[in-house]
C-alpha cells in the first residue's frame, strides 16, 4: 500500500493504541479497530498535523448520517487513505498555484 | 477595552474588576488580548479571597483546585474558539492533557491565563494553555486541550455567550457575526 497507508497505520496504532497487525486497508477506522470518536479525534488531528491538511470530517459524518453516503465511503481505510491522498494534492495544487 | 497584545507584563491587578463567580462557574474576568491573527487569547482572572470551597480544600490550608485551574484555561480557550467562529458555534472540552500544575494558587491570586491554537480541524480544536500569576513570569498551570466545536443547540446558549463575551470585554461587533435564529449553523 502506499505510504499514505503506513503513516495512517502508524498513527492509528500510536495515538488509539491499536496494534499494527489488526489495521488493514479494509478495516473500519471506528467500527473494526475499537477507536471511540474521541481517540479518533486524536488520530484525525495527527493525520491533519502530518499531512497539513484538514479532514472534513463533519461533512462526511454529516453525509453519513443523512443516508447520502454509506460509512466505508470514507471511515475504510483504504478509502480513508484515498480521501487524504485527494486533500494533499488539493493542498499542493493550491501551493504551486 | 482590549489591551495591546504586547503588554504581556502589564500588571492585571486593576484590571480584574472582580473576582471568579465559582458559583455560576464563571472563573474568566476579562479578556485583555487577542492576537491579530485570533490565534492566541490572553484573560485575567482573580480567585476569590474567600469562598466555601476553601472550607474543604483545605482547612487551614485553602488552595484553588488543580481542576479549576484547568478550568480557566478552558474557558480561556473556549473565548479564543468563540472569538474565531464568530461566536457561531459552542466549544466543548473533550480533552486535556499533559495538565502540569507547577505551584499551588491562592485565595486573592490575580491570575492571567494564555490559550494558543495549536489546530483548529472539523469541529474540533486543540489548543495549549498556560496560566501565571500576575507579576510573574513563570507558569503556575499547562495543559493541552482538545474541544469539539458544534453548532449552538438553542439561542438561550448562543445569547448567553454572547453576554459572557460583554461581559469580558471582548468586543462583539469585532469578533461576533449576527446572531443565528434559533442557534442553527
Amino acid at each position: 500500500m502506499t505510504s499514505t497507508f503506513d503513516s495512517v497505520v502508524e498513527i492509528i496504532s500510536e495515538v488509539c493504541d491499536v496494534p499494527r497487525d489488526q489495521i488493514t486497508p479494509a478495516s473500519h477506522v471506528t467500527q473494526d479497530l475499537n477507536i471511540d470518536s474521541l481517540n479518533f479525534l486524536d488520530a484525525v488531528f495527527s493525520i491533519d498535523q502530518k499531512f497539513g491538511i484538514t479532514i472534513p470530517l463533519e461533512d462526511w459524518t454529516q453525509e453519513v448520517n443523512e443516508g447520502k453516503a454509506k460509512g466505508s465511503k470514507y471511515f475504510v481505510l483504504a478509502n480513508f487513505c484515498a480521501e487524504i491522498d485527494k486533500l494533499i494534492a488539493a493542498k499542493n495544487a493550491v501551493a504551486a498555484g | 477595552m482590549l489591551l495591546p497584545l504586547a503588554d504581556r507584563d502589564q500588571p492585571m491587578t486593576n484590571v480584574a474588576a472582580q473576582d471568579m463567580r465559582l458559583d455560576q462557574f464563571q472563573l474568566v474576568d476579562r479578556v485583555t488580548a487577542v492576537s491579530p491573527e485570533r490565534r492566541m487569547l490572553r484573560a485575567v482572572a482573580r480567585v476569590p479571597r474567600s469562598h466555601s470551597i476553601f472550607m474543604g480544600h483545605f482547612p487551614g490550608h485553602p488552595l484553588m483546585p488543580g481542576v479549576l485551574i484547568a478550568e480557566l484555561m478552558a474557558q480561556t480557550s473556549g473565548f479564543l474558539l468563540l472569538a474565531r467562529n464568530g461566536f457561531r458555534r459552542m466549544p466543548f472540552l473533550a480533552a486535556l492533557k499533559e495538565l502540569n500544575l507547577r505551584s499551588f494558587v491562592s485565595p486573592g491570586d490575580v491570575l492571567v491565563c494564555e490559550a494558543t491554537l495549536v489546530h483548529e480541524g472539523s469541529g474540533y480544536a486543540v489548543l495549549d494553555a498556560n496560566v501565571r500569576r500576575d507579576g510573574e513570569t513563570k507558569a503556575v498551570a499547562d495543559a493541552r486541550l482538545t474541544f469539539r466545536v458544534t453548532a449552538f443547540v438553542n439561542s438561550i446558549l448562543e445569547e448567553h455567550m454572547r453576554l459572557r463575551a460583554t461581559e469580558v470585554g471582548l468586543p462583539l461587533h469585532e469578533y461576533a457575526a449576527a446572531p443565528q435564529a434559533g442557534g442553527a449553523p
